[in-house]
């Protein structure tokens, strides 16, 4: 619907535009929404893909570069080889390094075809005037050519390699997972490095303050208990019957997944679903008594008004905690900020309530937010591990002003 | 010279196709209505912004200090009051406090921190001249001036069922289609379905009513609720929660999405529109009428800065709260202000109010745990609500709904003490101890009658702050409905003596309204609906007679007030409105839906 209406909007003003050209910018849209690119590119409330927020790497500041074909500030300079190169090698136009914010290593299995699409639609977006600097890194990862030595380590060119014994399904997820979508992007583990721990694939990381949750098969930490169904609704609307998107997620979903058509959403449950095992799922050791009991009365007080006295929660609204993917990560990060900055549910057509769970930083010390996590992460049936006061402090630091 | 430097200090503002006057109830059913018809519609929204998460914190949305006592939701009378008389004959003072009502403030309205009953007028409510006539002869309403509302209630079912099903009313039908249900109230008009969500799980004190009340041959029922009985889905799309019965509702907003307001049943999808804005802590002055003064060309509205903008617009829908309405059409210079000398005059008339009064029962040995409640949690017995019952032998017209709901045990308000109690000390603390949870209360909840001498019009001493009129409240309550209240009472004691307490006392309904005291915030009339534009301000879609680009919907445009709740209705009309304007009105714009 969205691209049909903007391939409308352009026949409108270009009328001498062949029918498979408009086809090819349709496509490419899409792969604008398979890859996200307005997720990083484009502002809240900004021009589309006009330049993003800062995003915060462990490095130091990388800004979202404008990527509209605006002449001097944007990349209206580029050919279609300077597009396709960095899409493939993390190497733009005059060959400046991209460093690998820039899911590059991902994109980089997507096939000529469907980059050539991306980059067809790509000329047709609005020209904006905006400089932005990119490279706020300090001196010396700022330099652009030590991206070089990076690349010779971590990186190689690839296509995807389709898996033949697999179904077409399977693969297409494949195809999504690791490349446009770039979900190892977020939720692999990297190196010290910053490269993605390919071992590790999808198993669950932590970044800007969030712990991206595996979203492998195991039973205890990943999806292992949601059918390809909730996946397909959690990706569609934000929200199932086992968590409600928080934080990144909620953004991806608004701006990506809920646009994706219902058979990739089908294919990327399938994928998603055949990898992983259920090794390392040992049972965490029984919290202390005691930290039990105060997070009990902790949480009657203060969680059991919405997500119930059971932590069933109720539908939509208040997400349950029992057997909850957030609530069973090794990782308590995104668990504790939630609590300590609460978090609103993102809108999309099949669920556009939005609800909010507030910030309860005010109310509760890190001890108290500690023990009423150890409370749930222990409780009917959930067994991560506790969680400690340091853990609570660390996040609150990082939430500090 | 002093005309020029305003006009050079106004700020036009570019066209829209529809402006919409506050941002409650009405505001939100008709700007989601029409942003669906693909109208590019601007809200202007006199209070703050207000969502769940920040306003209705559950960490601290419980605060019966803040909210209850110190009114922090409310309408301040600084920003805007009124003054008050009882007659004609006296000279109007304004109230430096609300007391009696208490207007709402802000997006979402007094929809934010109402209880949540939810009831449909009936039929002979709305054809009650023609009833009333027809059944006891045109003398016995001689004093009153109470009119029809050009509206039935087979017309007006399908969009009561809109509305309940918006707001997931939790309740019981007594009628689908001419069947009467076991278990709902049997006096209703019939209904085309049952309510969306079942009654709420009952506590003690309404289920004893209910018990007590059966025993003496009355019918209770489940009081229809806005407080969810189970996790509802509406048809936007948007969830709302099952209700915690925490009895913080009335003058709070609910921080568990449980309580329906434009919050928890509109706004999530309406504020994603791209076709929908809302201004909110801007003021509109009055409305600005092209000359000839047939037709609104815009509004003109001052934000916190004192800023003044004129907004042009094609459409201009007043969705404040009722009383406010009706000053704006003052201010407007919009229809005739009522004036009853002469009886000319449209607009202010028939400004009605309730008639309430209250049974408390005083046991040993009970506990009715008073802090599970809701603000809709109850029973109602509506066997002499208005012509339910034979009036032949009596000398009223009208009546009122019985209601036990026990709306809260919030500790700084609750505190029932037997008759003859001291009003502070350690006597009264003792017996504030042996009353709270051992005391049963219910109440009449009455109609309201129009009379000649009951109405709004400009005063003319007291000013606002932008150097307006203040609006001016002459009311008192009518014999006729004193004599109901009492009726009533004497059958609430009939009540109280079958509950077998140890004690029981009576509050009745005095002459000689006080606007202290609190009583209800149920203000009705001022820009009645109706079929004769002599009698009648609006037609019965809510369109301005005399200006048919103007809608004025609400409270405003009840003719009088049932004993009922008034929001139903209230929703209900919104949703009239709204098919008006279109599936009628946008098809020739700027005519009138009706010929007078």
């Amino acid at each position: 619907m969205l691209a049909a209406t903007a391939g409308a909007a352009l026949l409108a003003i270009t009328p001498v535009l062949a029918a498979d050209q408009a086809d090819q910018i349709i496509r490419g849209q899409y792969q604008a929404v398979l890859g996200d690119c307005a997720g990083c590119h484009t502002r809240p409330g900004g021009k589309p893909l006009a330049g993003g927020l800062p995003l915060e790497t462990p490095f130091g500041a990388l800004v979202p570069p404008n990527i509209t074909p605006d002449h001097e500030t944007g990349i209206g300079n580029w050919s279609e080889t300077d597009f396709r190169n960095m899409m493939k090698s993390g190497v733009g136009h005059n060959g400046v390094r991209l460093y690998p914010a820039m899911p590059y290593p991902a994109y980089t299995r997507m096939t000529e075809q469907d980059i050539s699409n991306l980059w067809a639609y790509m000329t047709t977006v609005e020209p904006v005037s905006n400089k932005v600097e990119a490279n706020q890194l300090p001196f010396p990862l700022n330099i652009r050519l030590a991206m070089w030595g990076w690349n010779l380590l971590n990186f190689s060119e690839a296509s995807f390699q389709a898996d033949p014994s697999k179904s077409a399904e399977w693969n297409r997820g494949a195809y999504i997972v690791q490349g446009a979508g770039h979900c190892g992007t977020c939720h692999t583990p990297k190196s010290f490095l910053g490269a993605d721990q390919d071992s590790s694939f999808l198993q669950g990381a932590s970044l800007q303050g969030w712990f991206a949750p595996d979203i492998t098969n195991n039973a205890q930490s990943g999806l292992g208990k949601w059918s390809e169904e909730d996946v397909v609704t959690y990706l569609k609307t934000g929200v199932n019957a086992h968590s409600i998107a928080s934080g990144p997620m909620a953004e991806a979903v608004e701006n990506s997944t809920s646009k994706m058509t219902d058979p990739d959403l089908k294919a990327v449950a399938v994928y998603l679903k055949s990898l992983g095992s259920d090794t390392g799922n040992a049972q965490a050791p029984k919290p202390d008594e005691a930290r039990m009991a105060a997070g009990e009365a902790i949480y009657h007080d203060n969680c059991s008004a919405c997500h119930g006295g059971d932590g069933a929660g109720a539908g939509a609204l208040f997400p349950t905690l029992v057997g909850n993917s957030i609530v069973a990560q090794g990782n308590p990060e995104t668990l504790a900020r939630v609590v300590l900055a609460g978090s609103q549910a993102v809108h999309t057509t099949g669920a556009p309530t939005t609800p909010s769970m507030p910030s309860l930083a005010w109310r509760l010390k890190d001890q108290e937010v500690a023990d009423v996590l150890t409370y749930v992460r222990g409780s009917w049936g959930n067994s991560a591990p506790a969680v400690s006061s340091d853990d609570i402090a660390a996040v609150r630091k990082e939430l500090a002003p | 010279m002093a005309r020029e430097k305003e006009l050079t200090m106004t700020t036009i503002l570019p066209r829209k196709d529809v402006v919409i006057v506050g941002l409650g109830w009405t505001g939100s059913i008709l700007a989601h209505e029409l942003t669906d018809q693909g109208l590019d519609v601007l809200a202007i929204e006199r209070g703050p912004w207000r969502d769940t998460a920040t306003d209705f914190n559950i960490g601290y949305a419980q605060d019966e200090l803040r909210y209850s006592v110190r009114r922090d939701l409310f309408l301040q009378p600084a920003v805007e009051t009124m003054t008050m008389r009882n007659d004609p004959s006296q000279t109007a003072l304004p109230m430096r406090d609300f007391g009696s009502f208490l207007p709402g403030n802000g997006v979402g309205g007094a929809g934010v921190h109402w209880n949540g009953h939810t009831w449909r007028f009936w039929d002979s409510d709305f054809q009650i001249k023609t009833n009333l006539t027809k059944r006891y002869g045109a003398a016995r309403i001689a004093d009153l001036q109470v009119e029809d509302w050009g509206v039935t209630g087979a017309e007006m079912e399908p969009y009561y069922d809109q509305f309940e099903y918006l707001a997931g009313i939790s309740g019981k039908a007594g009628n689908i289609k001419g069947k009467l249900q076991e278990g709902g109230n049997p006096f209703e008009d019939p209904r085309s379905r049952d309510y969306p969500n079942p009654p709420m799980e009952m506590t003690y004190a309404p289920t004893l009513f209910a018990d007590v009340g059966r025993s003496i041959g009355l019918h209770p029922f489940p009081t229809p609720s806005a407080n969810m009985s189970r996790t509802y889905v509406n048809p936007l799309g948007i969830t709302m929660g099952q209700c915690t019965y925490c009895g913080f509702c009335e003058r709070f907003g609910c921080a568990n999405y449980s309580k329906s307001s434009a919050q928890t049943t509109i706004l999530p999808v309406l504020m994603k529109k791209a076709n929908f804005e809302v201004r909110t802590d801007s003021e509109v002055l009055h409305v600005d009428l092209a000359p000839g003064g047939k037709s609104a060309r815009g509004v003109t509205y001052v934000d916190t800065s004192g800023q003044e903008f004129f907004q042009p617009t094609d459409l201009v829908l007043l969705c404040a709260y009722g009383l406010h309405n009706a000053r704006l059409m003052m201010l407007s210079g919009i229809g005739k202000i009522y004036d009853p000398a002469t009886g000319e005059g449209t607009v202010g008339r028939n400004y009605c109010y309730q008639t309430n009064a209250g049974v408390q029962v005083f046991f040993d040995d009970k506990n009715f745990n008073p802090f599970i409640a809701a603000g809709a949690l109850g029973q109602t017995i509506d066997d002499y609500n208005g012509d339910a019952f034979d009036h032949g032998g009596l000398d009223f017209v009208g009546g009122a709904g019985i209601n036990c709901i026990p709306t809260n045990g919030r500790p700084i308000g609750t505190r029932p003490t037997l008759p003859g109690t001291p009003k502070w000390g350690s006597a009264w603390k003792k017996a504030t101890v042996a009353g709270y949870k051992s005391t049963l209360g219910y109440s009449s909840q009455g109609s309201s009658y129009a009379t000649r001498t009951n109405y709004l019009d400009l005063d003319p001493t007291y000013k606002d702050r932008f150097g307006r009129p203040l609006m001016r409240m002459t009311f008192d309550f009518p014999d006729n409905d004193i004599r109901m209240s009492n009726y009533l009472c004497d059958r609430m004691e009939d009540i109280a003596k079958a509950f077998g307490g140890k004690q029981y006392s009576v509050g009745r309904r005095k002459k000689g309204w006080d606007s202290v005291p609190y009583q209800s915030t149920h203000n009705t009339g001022g820009v009645i609906m109706g079929t004769d534009p002599k009698k009648s301000a609006v037609n019965s879609f809510l369109q301005s007679w005399d200006v048919p680009n103007v809608f004025v919907i609400g409270a405003s445009a009840f003719p009088q007030n049932a004993g009922k709740n008034p929001t139903g209705t209230v929703g209900a009309l919104a949703y009239r409105a709204a098919d008006g304007i279109r599936n009628h009105y946008l098809r020739n714009p700027g005519a009138p839906l009706v010929q007078a």
